[in-house]
């Protein structure tokens, strides 16, 4: 017999509209756990179908409005994939800056606006600001320099414009990228207080190994390209995704649960990513982690928020790298219909984000399949969220409320990509 | 000073891209923190209240039976109703699957299609009164401005009705269309963007909707002389508001 229950029916701060429900019995044994994802779908992989290759970029964009970037990119790979495109370095360089500048946003976004209030006692950001106005401005630079860098190469933060399959339809000038390049260089500080912040500040203690996945490559910090692999030794090239990857449907959620064939549910995102890809960091960015006196790799996810912080680290000594190189020519591209499959996997924000297309001799979509990190991650958040419980059984109710909450913040869902 | 205003923020089908939109206002947020009472707003408070409001910002449009009763509740607590950006207006992009049928696109989507409860997806103004509509997917933050200020001189805003060709002149841009018999949907559609994409070298794909009375047949014409197949046109018109009255006919209704 269920004695408590434990019930958000919309969790706050989060994107999107997701629930808890958990029920704990008299013998203190947890049953019906839900993580119950009600975000409406939008079934954008059925009307995908019949749409041109050179739309799915712009079409695929509006799955989310926090990471539009990561699904224009995927996308764009996607289809160059399967007409046989091979891009240029510059346009390979414009892209990971495009994504780092995302990730600066969202990352921030996810620490400060999202999950730092739980941390620090407050129910929003805009409470906090009464008490915290340093914090809360720090936040609204960082947020408005990654977007700022968005927006200068795509023409605007949400939705941006200029990229295309095989380049961009403008490039900014030397001129506007040395005004960013010394803004970067500014905010670096920034980035160091918000280490020590999350370093600081006290986070539940909980650990559960279980298997965390993110893309991979020896020469960078992989973003928009690399194998899948994981903590347990998977080396997944992206065309072979679905060979191992799967999904099924829960009644409750609208978003499909991944798990690894034979395997078990896994996590993405920003701990996997600094567990399985540190070496690849700027030197700041891995001193920073060693100096932060939390060891990777790590496995408690309410240390996300850090890995979130030592990636702002990087991802402004890596977008200054990518400035400082960049030939800024123009350059014209000559692609031609082609049938085919493709498919790509891209680091989006909140982690690894599949997209796959086949193509017909017109560019014209005949299939299309997307997972999104949320999707990879909901059944993990369930399986954490089942052991977290245990171990706060004897707390109040309210705070076993706040904290399963603050679990799910940790992972950073973007519930709507989830459901697409 | 006068009692702040209420405002509230709410999220339907959509992307969450529009709330990202106000977030974006980094410079004017501890302004806004100041001037409004944010009452309800589920993506950044935990303690929220969706009573007695005199804003409401609708993001996303209507595609399960719950939100049809919710638009009505919040309709029935609010003073000025906003449909905020163009899925509230018209479905935007996701509105495409209106023209399959729901079991075929749940079929596709999901392995069992009976735990899906999800109908055609319609802006909030086929359920609710709205008192205005901020264009765009998603709106520009100068719009979202405009609203809010108005809202606090107690005045009509004056949002953007013109073509996105007006823009585009006011930039010195040479037109696509004329130029590079390129499709632009510049001429129908809704300024407010400050001709964003033809600026950097692309078309107008029309993601701030049509513009009042605009003349989809002639442009579509114009499409046809410059080499689309009634395909090409189809898709065109069915992207951002294929559900408007202004492009049902070209969307191929």
């Amino acid at each position: 017999m269920t004695e408590k229950t434990i019930k958000v029916d919309y969790i706050a701060r989060v994107e999107g509209q997701g629930a808890i429900n958990i029920g704990i019995t008299k013998d203190g044994k947890v049953e019906n756990l839900q993580f119950k994802i009600f975000e409406p779908p939008r079934f954008f992989e059925s009307f995908l179908v019949g749409r041109k290759y050179d739309e799915v970029m712009e079409l695929t964009s509006r799955i989310c409005g926090i990471c539009p970037v990561a699904h224009q990119i995927t996308a764009l790979r996607a289809v160059e994939n399967a007409m046989g495109i091979l891009i240029s370095n510059q346009t390979k360089d414009l892209r990971k800056l495009m994504a780092i500048s995302a990730h600066i946003q969202s990352n921030v976004l996810s620490m400060y606006f999202l999950s730092l209030p739980d941390l620090m006692g407050y129910e929003s950001i805009i409470a906090m600001g009464k008490d915290h106005l340093d914090i809360v401005k720090r936040a609204l630079m960082l947020k408005k320099l990654g977007n700022d860098i968005t927006q200068l190469i795509g023409g605007r933060s949400v939705h941006p414009v200029t990229m295309i399959v095989d380049g961009f339809t403008s490039i900014p000038s030397k001129k506007n990228f040395e005004v960013i390049r010394k803004r970067l260089i500014d905010a670096k500080k920034a980035a160091f207080e918000t280490v020590d912040l999350f370093t600081n500040i006290k986070i539940p203690d909980f650990t559960r190994r279980c298997e965390h996945v993110a893309i991979s490559n020896s020469k960078s910090y992989a973003i928009n390209d690399g194998h899948l692999k994981s903590t347990q030794g998977i080396d997944i090239n992206e065309m072979n995704y679905r060979d191992f990857i799967f999904e099924k449907q829960k009644p409750y959620s609208t978003a499909l649960h991944s798990y690894i064939k034979d395997r078990d549910s896994f996590m993405v995102g920003p701990l996997p990513r600094v567990n399985l890809n540190l070496e690849q960091m700027s030197d700041d960015a891995r001193n920073a982690a060693k100096n932060c006196g939390v060891k990777f790799p790590n496995y408690n996810p309410f240390v996300s928020h850090l890995a979130r912080a030592i990636e702002l680290v990087h991802d402004i000594d890596e977008s200054i790298e990518i400035i400082d190189r960049l030939p800024l020519k123009e350059e014209h591209s000559n692609h031609m219909c082609k049938s085919g499959f493709g498919a790509a996997i891209t680091e989006a924000p909140r982690g690894s984000l599949y997209h796959s297309y086949v193509l017909n001799n017109n560019g014209v979509v005949k299939k299309a399949d997307i997972v999104p990190p949320t999707a990879h991650n909901a059944y993990n958040i369930e399986k954490d969220m089942r052991e977290f419980v245990q171990t706060i059984i004897d707390e109040p109710l309210e705070d076993i409320t706040l904290k399963c909450e603050m679990l799910v913040r940790a992972y950073d869902p973007c519930i709507s990509c989830s459901a697409h | 000073m006068a009692k702040k205003p209420k405002i509230g923020v709410f999220k339907f089908t959509g992307c969450a891209g529009c709330q990202m939109e106000i977030l974006r206002m980094e410079d004017e947020f501890l302004d806004l923190i100041k001037l409004f009472d944010i009452c309800y707003w589920k993506m950044a408070k935990r303690n929220n209240d969706d009573k007695d409001l005199d804003i409401a910002l609708i993001e996303g449009g209507i595609s399960t039976p719950w939100e049809i009763e919710e638009i009505k509740y919040i309709r029935k607590n609010t003073k000025f109703l906003v449909a905020f950006g163009d899925c509230a207006i018209g479905g935007c992009i996701p509105s495409i699957r209106n023209w399959i049928p729901q079991m075929e696109s749940e079929e596709i989507v999901y392995p069992d299609p009976s735990k899906i409860c999800s109908t055609k997806l319609h802006g909030i103004g086929e359920y609710v009164k709205v008192d205005a509509e901020l264009k765009g997917c998603p709106p520009h933050r100068e719009t979202i401005l405009e609203l809010l200020k108005s809202a606090l001189l107690k005045i009509i805003p004056r949002l953007r009705h013109h073509p996105v060709c007006v823009e585009c002149k006011l930039k010195g841009n040479a037109c696509l269309i004329i130029n590079n018999k390129l499709p632009c949907m510049g001429p129908v559609i809704s300024g407010g963007c400050g001709a964003i994409c033809p600026t950097l070298g692309r078309i107008c794909e029309g993601c701030f909707g049509p513009m009042s009375n605009p003349n989809a047949a002639a442009l579509a014409k114009i499409f046809r002389d410059i080499g689309l197949n009634d395909e090409d046109i189809k898709r065109k018109f069915r992207k951002y508001s294929g559900m408007s009255p202004e492009f049902r006919l070209e969307a191929g209704h």
